[in-house]
């Protein structure tokens, strides 16, 4: 009844390629940023923020670029947590040596910083492929977590070895430090995500995504008609070390405020990553929305039902934890491989027909 | 002779020690990778599962003791029994091969013919499961694991080599168990792959799922053979490694230390797991001992990754690799 396209005439090339060409698709999206730029700022609390929203936030970004390079371009990698750390060392970097610059200039140059990092990481995978590139990763992730923790420069030669975040504001208003209010650092997160959003969809949608899903499906084939393996894969892995590099700078700056390097981006936070982009979808920009919305929700909904409506103890929670994510995974590539994204295509086409079912 | 090179000798000899038991991690792997083409990222919590299996059995612990008492209230741990050593390793074999089986009737089934990539992130969901389970079975806490095998500087050596150059090697007992063990693991895996029947078919689905199933060969009972062999692998690992540094959660990560030496040695190639090993043991204690000083240590957290990495872009398939050939 609701979501149909007949009805909705296309009368100019800018209608037909438009990001969502049905009317429905369009209204949903504009009353998703209304609602997360016009209502949950003003009702936002310290709890919301710090448990669901702000994780959601930054995790969504970093699932976006693992998505644009693993789900598009194919190219497996294990070390999204050493990329992170590098957005976050960089933005501490920047934060104490030019305070008065504003913080988007430096979160963006984190980024900027983070991509090029990922692409001198990048180059083996013109040699190599499959799982030998994923286990090449690896060396990524312990090397700059190595580094980040032996050479005192990049922590300013605090005693403690880790880095915090002084407090620095945008216009005026702080969102840094223990001082930053919850509707402005969930402001600024949001600003950051939705406009990586807009750049990944685009992107995807173009040639460059074109050429990245070329070098993902069949790599030769793609060399064969022309296109050019060395810049789709370096491409991939810069726009990718870009988004991975801001959603590291907001994980340190604006969420945690104070990082020890081993611990926040550890092995585990790749690992995190990747499995909120499979259980997503490979190959999606909204799975990568909805795999972040799942491992973010899931702890917290498991600790509500076991610590606070049962009474177990915290450590069996954190154990079930533990189980439940692993077989969901298990469950999710048996039952459906292409993760979250590919079930609310289903229920997209279901709901087109409805209520007829041919 | 200099005292550097002395020291230098000694490093190498403990370096081969380490890449022995980092080969033994490995093998598990090249074996379920050679069967079936999966690349087995639980092979290091299997090790975990099966030491923390082996010291719960050898105690005596009631299994899932503290989800009960959380449930049903109440204070049991122990049975109140311990089993020796040797019963409890062939009852932790028989939770291996159940778990194999599992694995197989629950997991693998279902993914046949997916890409060697959802296989992967499959098992990958595996580990976690089972990381999941050992600790709601076994508890998390650092456990030592005892199964009689001798720890501690090896005297013998110590007085040849003091005889010798004026200055004791310190090589550790267990190291050198280990050794032997690796030894008889391989030739024992050797042997069961070219003499026995069940060997042979193994490699005959390792060559060619499709002409194996086509003689008549089971694919499910290879692969459930497959994963109780890495199984049993895995609980000679978790031995050696329990052994060694305590059964805990930082034995899963031998697993990631195993990934450069497969890539070095090649995923389908057993002697490739030990050289691969070997060379990455040497490799990294040499560096932590040459440069390691000069830029603030714990080099080998990622030496073994750089050097595999560095490795492959001149070798891509590893050193006793496959070729790859890939076709349009």
């Amino acid at each position: 009844m609701f979501y149909r396209e007949a009805g909705d005439f296309k009368v100019s090339y800018q209608d037909d390629s438009q990001t969502f060409p049905i009317k429905f698709d369009r209204y949903r999206y504009y009353a998703v940023l209304a609602v997360a730029f016009l209502v949950i700022p003003f009702v936002i609390n310290d709890y919301w923020a710090n448990a669901i929203l702000l994780p959601f936030l930054i995790y969504s970004i970093a699932a976006i670029g693992l998505n644009i390079l693993v789900g598009y371009c194919g190219q497996v990698s294990l070390g999204t947590g050493g990329f992170m750390a590098v957005g976050a060392y960089a933005v501490y970097k920047l934060m104490t040596a030019f305070p008065e610059v504003s913080m988007f200039i430096h979160v963006l140059l984190a980024g900027g910083i983070t991509a090029l990092v990922c692409v001198a990481f990048g180059l083996p995978s013109l040699r190599i492929k499959g799982f030998y590139l994923a286990v090449a990763t690896l060396a990524a992730q312990f090397f700059l977590v190595w580094l980040f923790n032996r050479v005192p420069w990049f922590y300013n030669y605090s005693a403690s070895g880790q880095i915090n975040a002084p407090e620095r504001d945008v216009f005026g208003i702080v969102i840094t430090g223990p001082n930053a209010a919850s509707w402005a650092t969930y402001f600024f997160c949001l600003i950051f995500l939705t406009l990586c959003a807009i750049v990944a969809r685009n992107l995807t949608r173009g040639t460059t995504g074109r050429t990245w899903m070329a070098i993902r499906d069949m790599d030769i084939a793609a060399e064969i008609i022309g296109v050019n393996p060395l810049k789709a894969k370096l491409t991939a892995f810069a726009v990718s070390g870009f988004f991975i590099g801001i959603s590291g700078a907001l994980f340190f700056a604006v969420y945690l405020g104070a990082v020890e390097v081993g611990e926040a981006f550890g092995i585990n936070k790749s690992f995190l990553v990747l499995f909120m982009v499979i259980i997503g979808g490979l190959g999606s920009i909204f799975g990568s929305f909805a795999g972040a919305a799942f491992l973010v929700l899931l702890p917290v909904v498991l600790k509500v039902i076991g610590v606070d409506m049962m009474g177990w103890p915290t450590d069996i929670v954190a154990h079930f934890q533990l189980v439940i994510v692993g077989a969901l995974i298990v469950f999710f590539l048996i039952v459906e491989p292409h993760g979250l994204a590919q079930l609310w295509r289903v229920a997209k086409e279901k709901l087109r027909l409805w209520p007829f079912p041919h | 002779m200099p005292e550097q090179l002395i020291f230098a000798m000694e490093v190498t000899l403990n370096g081969l020690m380490a890449g022995v038991l980092y080969a033994l991690v490995a093998l598990g792997f090249v074996l379920i990778y050679k069967a079936s083409g999966i690349f087995n990222y639980a092979q290091g919590v299997m090790a975990l599962f099966a030491a923390m299996t082996l010291v719960g059995i050898m105690n005596g612990q009631v299994p899932f003791a503290h989800l009960i008492n959380a449930i049903f209230g109440g204070h049991i741990t122990h049975f109140g029994w311990t089993i020796p050593s040797f019963i409890a390793i062939l009852l932790t074999v028989a939770v291996m091969v159940l778990l194999a089986w599992l694995v197989q009737v629950l997991v693998m089934k279902h993914l046949v013919g997916q890409e060697p990539i959802i296989l992967f992130m499959a098992t990958i969901g595996l580990a976690y499961f089972l990381e999941g389970v050992a600790d709601l079975m076994w508890g998390s806490e650092i456990k030592t694991l005892d199964v009689g095998i001798p720890q501690g500087i090896n005297l013998w050596i110590d007085e040849k080599t003091y005889n010798i150059f004026g200055y004791g090697f310190f090589i550790d007992n267990l190291d050198i168990v280990a050794t032997i063990v690796a030894a008889l693991l391989v030739t024992g895996l050797v042997i069961f792959a070219q003499y026995t029947k069940q060997g042979r078919a193994m490699r005959a689905v390792a060559d060619d799922h499709q002409a194996a199933l086509s003689v008549g060969i089971s694919l499910n009972f290879i692969w459930v053979l497959v994963w109780s062999v890495a199984g049993f692998v895995a609980l000679v690992a978790g031995i050696m490694w329990g052994t060694k540094s305590g059964v805990q959660f930082s034995l899963s990560l031998i697993a990631l230390k195993a990934l450069p030496v497969l890539m070095l040695g090649g995923f389908t190639s057993i002697p490739g797991a030990i050289v691969g090993g070997l060379i990455i043991g040497v490799g990294e204690k040499l560096f932590e001992f040459a440069i390691g000083p000069m830029v603030g240590g714990a080099t080998e957290n990622w030496f073994a990754y750089v050097l595999a990495l560095l490795f492959l872009v001149f070798r891509p398939q590893g050193l006793f690799g496959e070729k790859i050939i890939e076709r349009v």
